[in-house]
């Protein structure tokens, strides 16, 4: 048994699943999800969902028909920080297929791969709620909205040094 | 300047904080609500007002809460949707970021009403750091004494909880929301029976959108009779149109439905215009499922009367020359445009979003996105287009949730109104890789206003 919530995160896990009736502790799945995510290097490995079922005390694969399900899951290891660009209508007609094109060429990445250091993930997104302010993409829990060239030079900039301070 | 019911404090610094939010008025609502009012009172109110849902289907919102059972012993739910995710839409994230006590004084108000002790919010997963703004705000509340235990001495008892979604546009739909919320896949259920009587954990249940329950607040203040003298006829009090694409003043607005859709583009009280000085093409005025409309059909209905940017304004004419007010999420399009382009990102939108319960929109909307990229990469053929509308035509009305429609509409309006397009990709595949269309459509040049 590899990994285990460390006291801190375990009790945002109880205070997740006190939300909830008693017995009706499966509704905590989807968060419990987020954070073993965010505590577990960014992704749900096969023994992560199944230390998340025995704490819920479901069985794994209802674990892993929710893991498949939801697009915010990464079920393969991926980058320190992963690029989530939306291509979807509104930030298409905005601009986002050369803000894409920008940053595959920058990082010399395809959607879905991991730059060599391991420190970006390029992932296309549907749709994140942004329209208005596309193009745009989310990194961890943040917006970087109205992107250009220049900002995306940026951004890549600022989170290779926070890479880099990490080490 | 139209009604501001929602918006009118958005830019006092500060309204964020708790403090700021009551010293300009706020919670009034609650005392009124809790103290001069009973749960069927306010119910009464808010069906008076005649307030149809804010985030899509528009159903009146005080029938639905009347709609709700109330067997002996069994809790019951009030759940706001605060699953934005239609594209072309975020009103409510702009709510719940900077007025979160707007949000929760509906939502007492409502849980009140509707005897909910456990109300949860379940927000769409991406817009991570609101979770964080709703909770600090629900403890501010709590330490106030409007959450908790015997709320202002009544003896209703009431909790907040903010529950993250994790990406998946389907959760939207009040029953896959319900399903997601148990800590489930997001696969719709059928319905009978609806959320009223067997909802959250088979418990009756309501399901509200952000905006519908922020609307509750000036309702309970102004009363239901008041309200509904706000806009026209059956588009009551002010909706938020979150405004995108190819304008000059993107965001949010609010209006009271009596503006026109020209004004709306055009005026620099909402979208100023075309960005760059080009010319309007093309908008879908309610979401991305709604029908696209070529310009023309847009400002002037069929019958070339003023569309405005109300319920039944905008759906005249059905589906043949008219759209729908929907989210009240507006994708202008300039004269640069692709619709066939355009299309094709939302049909892709809906296969990725499609749950995969249903045999029509599973495998309809794969095989509508690989035609339209056909089409697209100037490889399609004339039968091509044919074939997208017998195939958007057999999901339509065909599948457990509305995905199915949601999926069809944009091919089919597109199709309607820019057949042409569709055909010059066809017969120009060359052409149409390094050129577009654009204002083709247009026997006559499309009317700007000076």
């Amino acid at each position: 048994m590899g990994m285990q919530f460390n006291e801190i995160q375990m009790t945002e896990f109880k205070r997740l699943v006190a939300r909830y009736p008693e017995g009706k502790q499966k509704s905590a799945l989807l968060p419990a999800l987020h954070l073993a995510q965010e505590s577990f290097d960014g992704w749900l490995s096969v023994e992560t969902m199944d230390y998340i079922a025995s704490l819920l005390n479901i069985e794994p694969i209802e674990v892993y028909e929710v893991a498949s399900f939801y697009s915010m899951y990464n079920l393969k290891p991926v980058g320190k920080f992963v690029f989530e660009v939306c291509q979807t209508g509104p930030c298409m007609i905005s601009g986002s297929d050369n803000i894409i094109d920008y940053i595959k060429q920058t990082l010399d990445i395809k959607p879905g791969e991991t730059t060599k250091d391991g420190v970006f993930t390029l992932k296309l997104v549907e749709c994140l709620g942004a329209c208005g302010y596309a193009p745009m993409m989310q990194v961890g829990k943040i917006y970087k909205e109205h992107l250009t060239k220049e900002k995306v030079d940026a951004i890549i900039a600022e989170y290779r040094q926070l890479a880099a301070s990490k080490n | 300047m139209g009604v501001k019911l929602l918006l009118d404090k958005a830019n006092v610094p500060g309204i964020r904080t708790y403090d700021v939010y009551r010293r300009e008025g706020g919670y009034s609502a609650v005392e009124k609500a809790l103290k001069e009012m009973n749960p069927e009172t306010i119910v009464e109110e808010v069906k008076k007002s005649g307030l149809r849902g804010r985030g899509g289907a528009g159903f009146p919102a005080g029938m639905k809460w009347s709609f709700i059972a109330k067997p002996e012993g069994v809790p019951r739910h009030l759940v706001c949707n605060a699953d934005e995710s239609e594209p072309g839409t975020f009103k409510d994230r702009y709510l719940m970021e900077f007025l979160p006590h707007l949000l929760l004084e509906g939502l007492i108000i409502a849980s009140f009403a509707l005897g909910s002790n456990d109300t949860y919010i379940y927000i769409r997963g991406e817009y991570a750091w609101i979770p964080d703004i709703l909770e600090e705000a629900i403890n501010e509340a709590k330490a106030n004494g409007w959450l908790g235990k015997n709320i202002l001495g009544t003896g209703f008892d009431c909790n907040i909880h903010v529950q993250r979604g994790a990406g998946a546009y389907i959760c939207g739909e009040e029953t896959a929301l319900i399903e997601s919320l148990e800590g489930r896949r997001g696969n719709p259920r059928i319905k009978p029976p609806f959320p009223a009587i067997q909802g959250l954990w088979m418990r009756p249940t309501v399901v509200n959108n952000v905006e519908t329950l922020a609307a509750v607040v000036p309702i309970i203040h102004m009363g239901g009779d008041e309200y509904a003298k706000i806009g026209v006829g059956k588009s009551t009090g002010t909706k938020l149109i979150s405004a995108c694409g190819n304008i000059n003043k993107p965001g949010v607005y609010e209006i009271d439905m009596t503006v026109s859709v020209e004004d709306f583009i055009y005026s620099d009280e909402y979208c100023g215009g075309i960005k760059g000085g080009k010319q309007l093409k093309a908008c879908i005025p309610g979401g991305s499922s709604v029908p696209i409309l070529p310009a023309n059909l847009l400002l002037k209905t069929a019958k070339g009367e003023t569309r405005y940017m109300n319920y039944e304004s905008l759906s005249d004419g059905g589906f043949a020359t008219g759209s729908m007010m929907g989210s009240g999420g507006f994708i202008v399009l300039d004269e640069d445009q692709c619709i066939v382009k355009n299309t094709l990102t939302l049909a892709r939108f809906y296969r990725h979003e499609s749950c995969g319960q249903c045999s029509p929109c599973r495998e309809g909307t794969g095989w509508m996105e690989k035609i339209l990229m056909k089409i697209e990469q100037g490889k399609g053929e004339m039968s091509d287009i044919d074939l997208l509308w017998d195939i958007q035509r057999k999901i339509e009305g065909n599948t457990i949730c509305p995905l199915g429609d949601a999926a069809s509409w944009p091919v089919a309006a597109a199709i309607r109104h820019f057949r042409d397009e569709f055909e010059w990709h066809v017969k120009n595949p060359e052409l149409s890789q390094t050129s577009n269309f654009g204002l083709q459509h247009y026997a006559d040049p499309i009317h700007i206003p000076a």
